[in-house]
């Protein structure tokens, strides 16, 4: 949190349902953050919405004006929540396709928290075989903390405790940075020229 | 202010046909084209370059030395000239000849290629691709403007006693352009030679190319070649007219639907909202093309994407006589209010005359 500016998180969520776990994973966990960082200002991305803007963008090359608004805002946030359904072993390709469609390296430095849904519990290695080294790529900070929930976790406990834990970690993160917003790189033609 | 038009040279089947030129025909179709462009009164024709299908034009300087013969004053030129994986030192030679072949009715515009083998089929490397637009350019304009060139670089074999031959017409090397949809750095170069600067928008909404054309002109600025509002800039477009709007987008939508570049995406009217494209009667064709000053400020140079997608000639050459009877149109438009020391494109008349080198 820098000095007197709101702190802001994203949270992308790409649960297709209605009413969806995937959404209802997200919106807890944005709470949890909620509680660690008064005055947090949350933007949800719900890319069902999006869902054929960003296949658009996929085939011209440049988002529609309101998936660049989520982009900006996801790319502008201090953090970001992210949290994907399993299908088929990972990360559902329409949130993968979001991811596509940032730039390379937009996300660097940017503090995440990854959740995942499933059907069963047998998936939850999602997480840390497909969201890490996705994000990793993206050199971003992911917490130490992912949060799954397979169906039977809506009606178990330990779930609070996992979100609690994960939503402090990164809390925490968002209390010791400024946002992280890329700046545009600009490289003078003499520099670029090197003497030739 | 210059108008024109720019191919692709794509080879695409007619989605409402299903059939598709061959090479010859594509390639035949495009001088057609060409000849087209001076009988309607346009000023440019420029070709693009490719090394890969379904494209044809990967000898622009052969296919603009045979319209050259054939036209008394269009203005031939490239979209785009691949500064990368093209030798400089070719470069040098090919278009010199070619001013020479067409006294003096050729600009180049340089781009760096966006497809990746063809960077190694010629021995490149895509990584390098801003360095080698730097350093081959600047390679370029020494072989151009001096007699003898000593050189040594990274990309290429050292040159000692070097002299491009013929040497460009009048001693005034060809005008260059610099294309690019996306990179400061090649803006930053253009603005650096006081060069022109080229941003085919057409597949992009125009808040991006607002921030980098602003840049070049700010930065033309700052390299002492005039006033920014004097730097000088391009700009793509991409029309379809038919006197009856409805009738231009009934028979310009499974062209759309199918293209290449952009087909089985955005709607047609999601896409030319938000793109430079518009499909329509000529009036609206004129309205969207004067919005390109407002969004730009005064340029020198419009160029029109009229023949991809699998449009056959026949339907070119009516979309030609349609530009040229707006052509006018755009001229008087574009004219009201432009400042007076604002330049025109430069040509090798204006540029002999200037004494430029």
């Amino acid at each position: 949190m820098t000095g007197g500016t709101t702190t802001t998180l994203a949270v992308v969520q790409a649960g297709l349902g209605s009413p969806s776990s995937t959404q209802l994973l997200a919106t807890r966990l944005a709470e949890g953050v909620e509680r660690f960082v008064p005055g947090l200002e949350v933007r949800t991305v719900h890319l069902r919405d999006l869902a054929r803007d960003i296949a658009d963008n996929l085939v011209t090359g440049f988002p529609s004006a309101r998936l660049r608004e989520s982009v900006e805002s996801v790319v502008g946030a201090d953090g970001l929540i992210a949290v994907t359904p399993t299908f088929n072993a990972s990360f559902s390709g329409l949130f993968k396709s979001f991811v596509d469609v940032l730039e390379p390296e937009s996300l660097a430095g940017k503090p995440v928290l990854v959740g995942a849904t499933g059907g069963t519990e047998r998936h939850s290695l999602v997480l840390d075989h497909a969201l890490r080294p996705l994000f990793a790529y993206m050199r971003a900070i992911v917490v130490p903390t992912g949060v799954y929930a397979a169906s039977s976790d809506w009606g178990a406990e330990g779930l609070p405790g996992r979100v609690d834990r994960a939503a402090g970690e990164l809390a925490d993160l968002l209390a010791g940075r400024a946002a992280t917003k890329p700046e545009e790189r600009f490289v003078p033609f003499e520099e670029l020229l090197a003497g030739r | 202010m210059q108008f024109g038009v720019f191919t692709v040279g794509d080879v695409t089947p007619d989605p409402t046909t299903g059939r598709t030129p061959t090479e010859a025909e594509r390639i035949k179709a495009m001088v057609a084209i060409a000849l087209k462009a001076e009988e309607v009164g346009l000023d440019v024709f420029a070709t693009g370059e490719h090394h890969n299908p379904p494209f044809v034009p990967s000898s622009p300087t052969t296919m603009l030395g045979y319209i050259a013969a054939r036209t008394e004053r269009l203005v031939l030129s490239t979209a785009t000239t691949l500064i990368t994986t093209n030798d400089p030192v070719k470069i040098a030679e090919d278009y010199a000849m070619l001013q020479h072949l067409a006294d003096g009715r050729v600009d180049l515009i340089m781009g760096r290629g966006n497809t990746g083998p063809v960077y190694p089929w010629f021995g490149r490397d895509i990584r390098d691709g801003i360095d080698l637009a730097i350093e081959n350019y600047a390679l370029l304009r020494r072989l151009w403007r001096e007699d003898v060139v000593d050189w040594e670089g990274k990309h290429r074999t050292p040159l000692q006693s070097f002299t491009s031959t013929p040497r460009p017409l009048d001693d005034v090397p060809p005008f260059v352009w610099h294309g690019s949809i996306r990179s400061p750095e090649i803006a930053e170069q253009a603005a650096y030679y006081g060069d022109g600067f080229f941003a085919n928008h057409i597949f992009w909404p125009k808040e991006h190319f607002q921030r980098l054309i602003t840049f070049y002109r700010e930065r033309f600025e700052h390299y002492g070649h005039g006033a920014a509002h004097q730097a000088i800039v391009g700009l793509g477009g991409q029309v379809f007219m038919r006197r009856n709007s409805q009738d231009a987008v009934r028979e310009f939508r499974p062209y759309f639907d199918n293209a290449p570049v952009y087909g089985h995406g955005p709607s047609l009217e999601e896409f030319t909202s938000q793109t430079p494209l518009t499909v329509g009667s000529p009036q609206e064709v004129i309205d969207k093309t004067l919005t390109f000053r407002q969004h730009f400020g005064d340029y020198q140079r419009q160029l029109f994407l009229m023949d991809h997608a699998g449009l056959p000639l026949k339907t070119v050459l009516e979309q030609l006589d349609h530009l040229g009877e707006i052509v006018p149109t755009l001229r008087r438009e574009f004219a009201v209010g432009r400042p007076a020391d604002v330049p025109e494109a430069p040509t090798h008349a204006s540029m002999l005359k200037a004494g430029v080198r």
